[in-house]
């Protein structure tokens, strides 16, 4: 494997790495541990001393890499503006190649989920339709109450309690595929990244999102034939999966001719940002997917910079808080928009949280692969969303809003504290006259 | 290696989990801040309490294994990197703040505290404790007093030294050591707290510091001087000493520096400047008024091309960007970023800033200046590319005949990054041959066995003064 990593890493990035440390108390592993070996400069030694020659990539360098949560808070903690996020991919896909070290469960779900559904949505909505069967019907409770969960991993049955209702037919099946802009002449012609688990789990949220954009006066395509954006394949390691992926959605929204293409997951976003450096070593695409990552925008932020105004106003007082999304905050740069939509909803206190810009320990599947690490970090982030007395916790991300949901049921009060995607929450408090 | 036996003994004194030599590691904790060293440790330990530490050291006296103190592995000395193998202690367990006193004005604190969790916490307390490393987001308290730290504050409220009047610290053989304590007059013998203050960790581990805390300036404002003549800017930071007029802040920025910076921060500095200083005062508000006015009026008989005066704390703090991105910007500019730390007299930085640009051209090495004009604490800043030897090599001489350059003009080798491995072969050229002498005294009647950071301070041979060419 030492071959394989010392290929697949950009020695330019170890190099450029001074170990100067700022990156250090960015990193939320660093803080749970203290541990050099868990921190971003010592990651990057740990790459650079394998690809040198002085470390042997052994289960423990495996392990390490898979420790990370890939939040790439030290990205921007870094004066050398060294590209952690790309070591990091490099090193799992070179793991990846390798690796024969994973759990049976984390196996067959890998393989099922990476080649067999993400890839597919007509497979993802077979899921959401069985997962709907399922949690409509008796089976859920039977399950439940037989303790077939309990064969299952107990951070995977926490997981499966507090998964919302899915839903079979996605967002175009729901309202259709285009949408004209409210309120005269459209500001931009943008196209929605449906996402895929979004899709399923939370199509209410991409049905609001439309809706929000038509309201701010945007004309709203959803191209039928995208697919997921290749995010957990990428940061899982299986860099040409991803690429397969990217390829095809940049094919589909360059034949919808939008301005921009606007997504309400931090996680898909990132990756969908970084499709130039995605597929960096392929020539033929270099153009289409510079096209592509220029426009690629949150939703806050499209609402926010390009939109007409739009206010807000909530019937009852309330207070709410709000969780960044790493990958929105960390690649897409994107936590003053969010910020400024909420702080104009009438008659609601926004509240900031202590260390809303840490990661909450969900990081794609990361609350399921190392759900210690993972559950550690939630409980300080539950202490901190707890303290501001907010009934809500908003979110900008699918895998968040379920880990505040999971923090809510574990450590919280599930009567009085919710967790909403931002585009849900606003949806709901638009002034309308 | 350490024996078995050892390790054995270890683990009992400190547990099983707390004592590593798995290769991960031993990997990471075989660098520190500085570019282009490295050496791997035998083992690594993480004590929880000085009875640890003593424990600890007790039994590597015994087995004669040399111990390397680490904080977080900031240092640009090569301070941490255990160039003889051995264990290197981690003490970030160590963490506490064991108390602030409010009657006293004092802090008690354990050595792996955070700088700037310290210095957040004793702020909301309404207090103050000046010295501010530019590393204090990442650097602990015990390796500030390790490598004596200063900061852009350093000129009008001193560094580390003047704010430790208390340690706690265990000598080699694992005695406990206690000198100083709340007192703010003390001169009962040698003042051993000062002697541990910059120490680097060759003499002792600290395990505790009494720290002085002082009352926060009530009102500070900041400003910025351009000149297009560099001896204008370095006549200014003299006039504005000689006027009696001791600014909080007093910062330069050379041309290479200030086009890197603009390239950076698009701050639209202008590029033809020579230098740029970046000036703060605090304190009360009349009188800070009054000293701004009486800087800007130097700085205009200086023939400043232009100053600046921020009117809000937002065009304050867009001020500070720039002396904040410095360094930022040069890091990114190439693979290698090589922050060196030569000091002079204040009425030399002018001929020093210029000798550092002749010293660059001369060896073909890329070298932009800024630091702290107020202090005469210059930090010549090379980019390069470590896997390019033959520039590296470049940068070396050129860094030598610097030191060189500042020991000529009566300043110094180090001003705050400390001597560690870097600047050992170049310590005699500042404290002579008395000196080190002295020094090998004072670390034999701490340290007989050598174990405590070898390697440091103390080269196996001084490097041969170049003689300066002029050609
Ligand atoms: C980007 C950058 C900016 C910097 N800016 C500044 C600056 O403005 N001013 C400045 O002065 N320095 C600066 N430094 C240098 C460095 O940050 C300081 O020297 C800092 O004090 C080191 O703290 P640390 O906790 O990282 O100590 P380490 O680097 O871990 O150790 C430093 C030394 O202290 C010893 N040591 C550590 N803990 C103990 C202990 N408990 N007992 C005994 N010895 C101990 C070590 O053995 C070593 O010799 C900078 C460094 C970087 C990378
Ligand atoms: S902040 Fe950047 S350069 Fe510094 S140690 Fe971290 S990754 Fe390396
Ligand atoms: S990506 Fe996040 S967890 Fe990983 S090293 Fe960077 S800060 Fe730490």
């Amino acid at each position: 494997m030492a071959a394989t990593l010392k290929l697949k890493l950009d020695y330019d990035q170890l190099t450029n790495c001074m170990r100067c440390g700022f990156c250090l108390p960015a990193c939320p592993t660093f803080r749970e541990t203290g541990v050099e070996a868990e921190s971003p400069r010592g990651r990057i030694a740990l790459m650079k001393a394998v690809a040198d020659g002085i470390l042997k990539p052994d289960q423990a360098f495996e392990d390490q890499m898979n420790h990370c949560l890939a939040c790439r808070a030290c990205e921007p903690a870094c004066p050398a503006d060294v590209k952690y996020g790309q070591l990091i991919e490099q090193a799992r896909d070179a793991v990846e190649d390798h690796t024969e070290s994973h759990r049976w469960w984390i196996r067959a779900i890998r393989k099922t989920a990476f080649k067999g559904v993400f890839p597919h949505q007509s497979r993802m909505r077979l899921l959401g339709k069985a997962l709907k069967l399922y949690q409509g019907t008796r089976l859920k409770q039977w399950t439940q109450r037989s303790g077939v969960m309990k064969l299952f991993p107990e951070h995977l049955q926490q997981m499966e309690r507090i998964l919302p209702d899915a839903s079979e037919d996605g967002v175009v099946a729901r309202i259709g595929a285009e949408h004209k802009a409210k309120g005269g002449a459209a500001v931009a012609k943008v196209g929605l990244f449906r996402g895929c688990i979004m899709d399923v789990l939370f199509t209410e949220t991409n049905v609001n999102t439309v809706k929000l954009l038509g309201e701010a006066g945007f004309d709203v395509v959803i191209p039928d034939v995208q697919n997921c954006c290749g995010a957990l394949h990428a940061h899982s390691g299986e860099a040409d999966d991803a690429r397969e992926l990217a390829r095809r959605n940049i094919r589909a929204f360059r034949a919808a001719g939008v301005d921009y293409i606007a997504t309400n997951a931090g996680g898909c976003g990132a990756l969908l940002v970084e499709y130039d450096h995605l597929l960096q070593g392929d020539p033929e695409w270099r153009e289409a997917a510079a096209w592509f990552a220029e426009r690629v925008v949150d939703v806050s932020e499209l609402l926010v910079r390009k939109g007409r105004p739009l206010a807000f106003e909530s019937k009852e007082p309330a207070r709410f808080t709000y969780q960044d999304s790493c990958h929105l905050r960390n690649v897409m740069k994107s936590s003053g928009a969010p910020r400024t939509l909420m702080n104009r909803v009438a008659g609601a206190e926004f509240c900031e949280m202590k260390e809303a810009d840490r990661c909450c320990g969900s990081a794609g599947i990361y609350n399921v692969t190392q759900p210690e690490m993972s559950g550690r970090i939630l409980e300080h982030k539950m202490e901190h969303a707890e303290a501001t007395k907010a009934e809500y916790i908003l979110t900008s991300n699918p895998g968040c809003l379920l880990q505040m949901k999971l923090g809510i049921e574990k450590h919280g009060d599930p009567g009085r504290m919710a967790a909403v995607h931002v585009v849900d929450f606003l949806y709901e408090r638009l002034k309308r006259d | 290696m350490i024996s078995e036996q050892a390790k054995q003994e270890l683990a009992a004194v400190l547990g099983p989990d707390y004592v590593k030599d798995d290769p991960q590691t031993l990997v990471t904790h075989s660098y520190d801040g500085t570019p282009m060293l490295q050496s791997l440790p035998d083992a690594v330990v993480y004590p929880e309490n000085t009875e640890q530490v003593s424990q600890t050291l007790k039994v590597l006296h015994k087995h004669r294994i040399p111990l390397v103190s680490r904080g977080s592995g900031t240092n640009l000395c090569g301070g941490t990197v255990p160039v003889q193998g051995g264990v290197v202690m981690v003490m970030h367990r160590m963490n506490r703040i064991l108390e602030v006193d409010l009657e006293n004005l004092t802090a008690t604190v354990q050595p792996g505290l955070n700088t700037k969790q310290f210095i957040t916490h004793v702020e909301e307390l309404g207090l103050f404790y000046p010295p501010d490393p530019s590393s204090m987001a990442v650097s602990t308290i015990g390796g500030n007093i390790a490598e004596c730290s200063g900061g852009l504050r350093g000129l009008k409220y001193g560094t580390t030294k003047d704010y430790v009047i208390g340690l706690e610290a265990v000598l080699a053989n694992g005695d406990i050591l206690r000198t100083g304590g709340k007192l703010m007059k003390d001169v009962a013998g040698y003042d051993l707290t000062k002697l541990l203050v910059g120490s680097e960790g060759t003499l002792a581990v600290i395990t505790e510091a009494t720290l002085k805390l002082i009352p926060p300036p009530k009102f500070k404002k900041t400003m910025i001087a351009m000149y297009k003549d560099l001896h204008g800017a370095a006549r200014t930071v003299s006039k504005i000493i000689e006027a009696r007029i001791i600014p909080a802040t007093l910062e330069i920025m050379d041309n290479p520096t200030i086009r890197v910076v603009d390239d950076f921060a698009k701050l639209g500095l202008p590029r033809d400047m020579e230098a740029i200083l970046l000036i703060e005062q605090d304190g009360d508000p009349a009188a800070v008024e009054r000293d701004i006015e009486r800087i800007e009026s130097i700085c205009r008989g200086e023939s400043a091309d232009r100053v600046e005066v921020a009117a809000t704390p937002e065009e304050a703090l867009k001020l500070m960007t720039a002396r904040r991105s410095a360094f930022t910007a040069l890091a990114r500019l190439r693979p290698t970023t090589i922050l060196e730390d030569a000091t002079v007299p204040r009425s030399k930085i002018a001929e020093m800033v210029l000798e550092i640009n002749r010293i660059a051209a001369k060896h073909n090495v890329q070298i932009a200046t800024f630091g702290h004009a107020g202090d005469g604490n210059l930090h010549p800043t090379a980019t390069t590319d470590a896997r390019d030897q033959d520039e590296v090599h470049r940068v070396e001489a050129a860094f030598e005949e610097i030191f060189e350059a500042a020991i000529r003009l009566g300043g110094t080798i180090t001003g705050e990054h400390g001597v560690g491995l870097v600047k050992a072969p170049f310590l005699e050229w500042k404290v002579g041959a008395a000196g080190m002498e002295m020094m090998r005294g004072i670390k034999q009647a701490f340290d007989p066995h050598n174990l405590l950071n070898p390697g440091k301070m103390f080269a196996k041979a001084t490097r041969k003064r170049v003689v300066i060419d002029r050609g």
